[in-house]
């Protein structure tokens, strides 16, 4: 894009300038400012409610700080916010994947298989194993979403069923129902209570997938290009977007990374059958909604959605500690998602105000 | 893109439409259309509501292959077979509606896909938007790079559009009624950013109704009409008469008969209707037996009316009386127990339930009535929608299929069905006759006169000037969201409806 000396507009200029009708000038950085502050609001809000729940329930049982108690609770939420880190890449072009739980069974329960029947195969070529059966996953929904043009919603439900129907065949089929940690190689057993410098090796995967993804979704132009597909899919059409590519892509890396969260199941479990993350798919959409990912695309980070899932994973650690039935969970994860909904809600809306500001023109 | 020089000589053609031709289904937007932009010049493109502008502007943006003819680039046919490719081909094009992602910055909007990178390919947003605030220095605009798209009036979501199109230096610059939603001082600031792309050697083709601005920034002026090619002329050869009649030179066809009818009572009466930014002070009056159009250009404002009057949409000020008693704002069910009625501009979207049956469709707005006990009866619905297919002539297989197998002239006349069996006092249509054949149209016009002349006051919004002029007792004329002319019936002619829709004729306050 060379630009030309002399541009023909800037020769124009000295008639284009005198507009006597001008607005204010909207000083630079305000409007990027207001949408700064509002994201910083809202994943600080999540922090907040975070460290509110922690202090609480210290109060009540100060060995809930615990070093143990403390990476058994970032290793649970691990699992989910690599499920929700795939789940936003889906969400912001304004689709969802449900299949995320049973695609994390099949990879869960595939990575096992691999290491029975193959005793002596390497850690990373099983977690290698793990990914490209949660890829081949995603890779149908996508195909089926992009290029057949159902809506993602009831093409991820159905293969929700079709992925742990294969699942369970195979369990069944294979005659080994059920794969226990006794069989499972000791190389592979050790990734669950790895750490370095204290930290354990799985939340340290969670975290660099996070920060992968949330470095494409903000710095590439592919990243920016789901954004915009979720924001308008019409306009992203007429600008020239491959819609249907990237939409695929995501579906594939959603697929992916729900394949490495079964390998990570299997790592952290060590007992794996065909129902390994029953469930999980309203709980991973739940973690992003909650982190502030819109559901209807467009906007939303990866940075919060993780936040949300590390906020929904201490909730089910913390009830117990506060002597509550942890039946409650469910029903303070519902409390959260209203209130996230009533937050965002209310604050896309004092923006659009604000934004608007200068813009009202009497007719 | 090919390594063409940015500069043609001035005067060679630069993109070429020959002999285009594009369907939708049965409906040809466009048949034989051809253009030819120059380098350097500033073209016109006019033509009625529905001349096919529209397709033909989406022709060059890559959105529609063309079913026939070729397009021409520096005189080579090319295939433009997606947006990014006519993009690459260095067309640009700037939508009536603007088509921004709300939640990306303004910044990106107009960079995507061609943002600058930095090392490892990352987005330099440094320079993103030093670019983006450089664009808007040379356009004038003074808007914050970094904000979201949302929120930004219409008029700045254009100046985005400009500032997108200008970043990839484009060779053609296509505008479809930019102007429309922009205000005097903006309107001169976009002329003169047009004016120095063409002065740079760029062809411009400027789509708008206002004549004026048509004569102030273009050189020559192509015609339109029923998605033909009618003419290419200088402008400084042409008057505004011309044009106007190249726009709508055909006969009014006696095919619409409307039957004289003595016009009774005051049945609708709307005083100072106003929604803010929309419309404002609309008033008129409608007699029983009488029809009144009301006409307009595209964004004119008169579903818009008809739909505040009905009760669907809300109004800032203002009231609707039927008969005499005030109707509650903001209330279709109040509008319908009071006697309106609505076919809506949109049949598929907002007149039918396109998997229902035809006789469930026809008795939608009776089911109430048609229940017993809050059950509704089969039987009761059948006869009904029966007896309003045999009055309507609505050509249906069997009354039990899905009217989305019907034709839609008889889906039309179904939708009628559903309205007439409430029995108004008022029937407003909005573009009775849109995409339905000849033949049908004219009976769905028998059908409007034989209602006036049992005494139902019509209100029909209508694009088609035939239509207007055969069938209305009077035409209303809105323009830019206010109504500046009544037309009588002996004084309509094409003429003097499109002068008034374009701004042009007398605007008198006009009242009822």
């Amino acid at each position: 894009m060379s630009e030309r000396a002399g541009s023909p507009v800037d020769t124009a200029r000295p008639t284009a300038t005198p507009t006597p009708a001008a607005p204010p000038t909207e000083r630079p950085g305000r409007g990027a400012a207001l949408v700064h502050r509002l994201v910083v609001v809202r994943e600080l809000g999540i922090l907040a409610a975070l460290l509110l729940l922690v202090v609480v329930t210290v109060v009540a049982n100060p060995r809930f700080l615990s070093g143990q108690n403390v990476r058994d609770l970032l290793i649970s939420a691990s699992i989910l916010t690599v499920l929700a880190a795939g789940q936003t890449v889906v969400v912001v072009t304004r689709n969802v994947d449900l299949s995320v739980g049973s695609t994390l069974g099949l990879s869960a329960y595939a990575t096992g298989t691999l290491l029975v029947t193959a005793p002596g195969t390497p850690v990373p070529v099983a977690v290698l194993a793990g990914v490209v059966v949660g890829a081949l996953c995603g890779l149908l929904n996508g195909v089926i979403v992009a290029v057949a043009k159902v809506p993602s919603l009831v093409v991820t439900l159905g293969t929700l069923y079709a992925f742990r129907g294969i699942d369970s065949l195979w369990a069944s089929q294979s005659g080994r129902l059920q794969i226990n940690a006794a069989d499972l190689p000791d190389g592979f057993k050790a990734i669950a209570g790895a750490r370095v410098l204290g930290i354990p090796v799985l939340f340290l995967v969670a975290v660099v997938v996070v920060v992968a993804v949330g470095f494409v979704l903000r710095s590439y132009r592919s990243g920016r290009e789901l954004y915009g597909i979720g924001s308008d899919p019409d306009a992203a059409r007429l600008s020239g977007i491959p819609v249907g590519r990237r939409v695929l892509a995501a579906f594939v890396v959603s697929g992916a990374l729900a394949g490495l969260a079964g390998v990570m199941y299997a790592a952290r479990f060590q007992t794996l059958d065909a129902t390994a993350g029953t469930g999980q798919e309203l709980f991973v959409v739940a973690a992003a909604v909650v982190g502030g990912v819109a559901i209807f695309g467009g906007s939303g980070s990866v940075y919060g959605a993780a936040l949300g899932a590390l906020l929904l994973t201490t909730i089910g650690a913390a009830l117990p500690q506060l002597g509550l039935d942890p039946f409650w969970r469910e029903a303070a994860v519902g409390a959260l998602i209203l209130a996230a909904i009533v937050l965002d809600r209310s604050l896309s809306l004092r923006l659009a105000r604000r934004l608007r500001g200068r813009n009202l023109r009497g007719s | 893109m090919g390594e063409s020089p940015r500069s043609p000589a001035p005067g060679a053609v630069v993109l070429a439409l020959e002999d285009v031709g594009k369907s939708f289904g049965a409906v040809a937007a466009l048949r034989g259309a051809q253009l030819e932009l120059r380098a350097g010049e500033a073209h016109a493109l006019v033509g009625e509501n529905g001349a096919g502008k529209s397709t033909l502007v989406k022709v060059l943006a890559g959105v529609h292959g063309p079913d026939t003819g070729r397009v021409l680039l520096d005189g080579q046919p090319v295939h433009l077979d997606g947006p990014a490719a006519a993009r690459a081909a260095g067309i640009a094009v700037i939508y009536q509606e603007p088509t921004l992602f709300p939640d990306l910055s303004v910044a990106e909007n107009i960079f995507m896909g061609r943002q600058p990178l930095g090392s490892g390919r990352r987005i330099d947003r440094r320079e993103l938007h030093a670019r983006c605030a450089a664009l808007f220095e040379r356009l004038g605009v003074r808007l914050d790079p970094e904000r979201p798209a949302r929120g930004l009036s219409i008029a700045d979501q254009q100046m985005v559009e400009i500032a997108k199109a200008l970043s990839f230096d484009a060779r053609v610059l296509v505008m479809d009624e930019p102007t429309a939603a922009l205000s005097g001082v903006e309107v001169e600031r976009l002329f003169t950013v047009a004016r120095a792309l063409r002065d740079g050697g760029a062809a411009v083709l400027f789509i708008s109704h206002r004549f004026e601005e048509v004569f102030d920034l273009c050189d020559r002026i192509t015609v339109m009409r029923d998605g033909q090619w009618v003419a290419t002329e200088d402008a400084a050869d042409l008057t505004v008469d011309q044009v106007v009649r190249l726009m709508v030179g055909r006969d009014v066809s006696s095919l619409f008969p409307k039957q004289d009818v003595e016009p009774g009572e005051v049945v609708l009466s709307v005083r100072g209707l106003t929604r803010r930014g929309v419309f404002s002070d609309v008033s008129f009056d409608v007699r029983a037996g009488e029809i009144v159009a009301l006409a307009g250009l595209v964004g004119a404002g008169r579903s818009e009316v008809v739909r505040a009057v009905f009760g669907v949409d809300p109004y800032d000020e203002g009231s609707v009386e039927v008969a005499g008693r005030a109707l509650r704002p903001g209330r279709p069910a109040a509008a319908m127990a009071a006697g309106i009625a609505l076919v809506p501009e949109d049949r598929r979207q907002q007149g039918l339930v396109m998997e229902l049956s035809v006789e469930r469709n026809a008795t939608l707005t009776r089911r109430w009535q048609l229940a017993k006990g809050g059950l509704l009866s089969s039987r009761a619905e059948r006869a009904t929608a029966a007896e309003w297919s045999r009055k309507l002539q609505v050509k249906a297989g069997r009354l039990a299929d899905p009217v989305s197998t019907l034709s839609g002239g008889n889906q039309q006349k179904v939708v009628l069905a559903k309205w007439l069996s409430t029995e108004p006092r008022v029937l407003i249509v909005d573009e009775p006759t849109r995409g339905i054949d000849v033949g049908t149209k004219a009976e769905v016009h028998r059908l409007l006169s034989q209602l006036a002349a049992d005494g139902l006051a019509v209100v029909m919004v209508s694009s088609e000037l035939p239509e207007v002029l055969g069938m209305a007792d009077r035409v209303l004329v809105m323009h830019e969201g206010r109504l500046v002319d009544d037309i009588p019936r002996a004084r309509a002619d094409e003429g003097s409806v499109m002068l008034a829709a374009t701004g042009q004729g007398r605007t008198t306050a006009v009242a009822p």
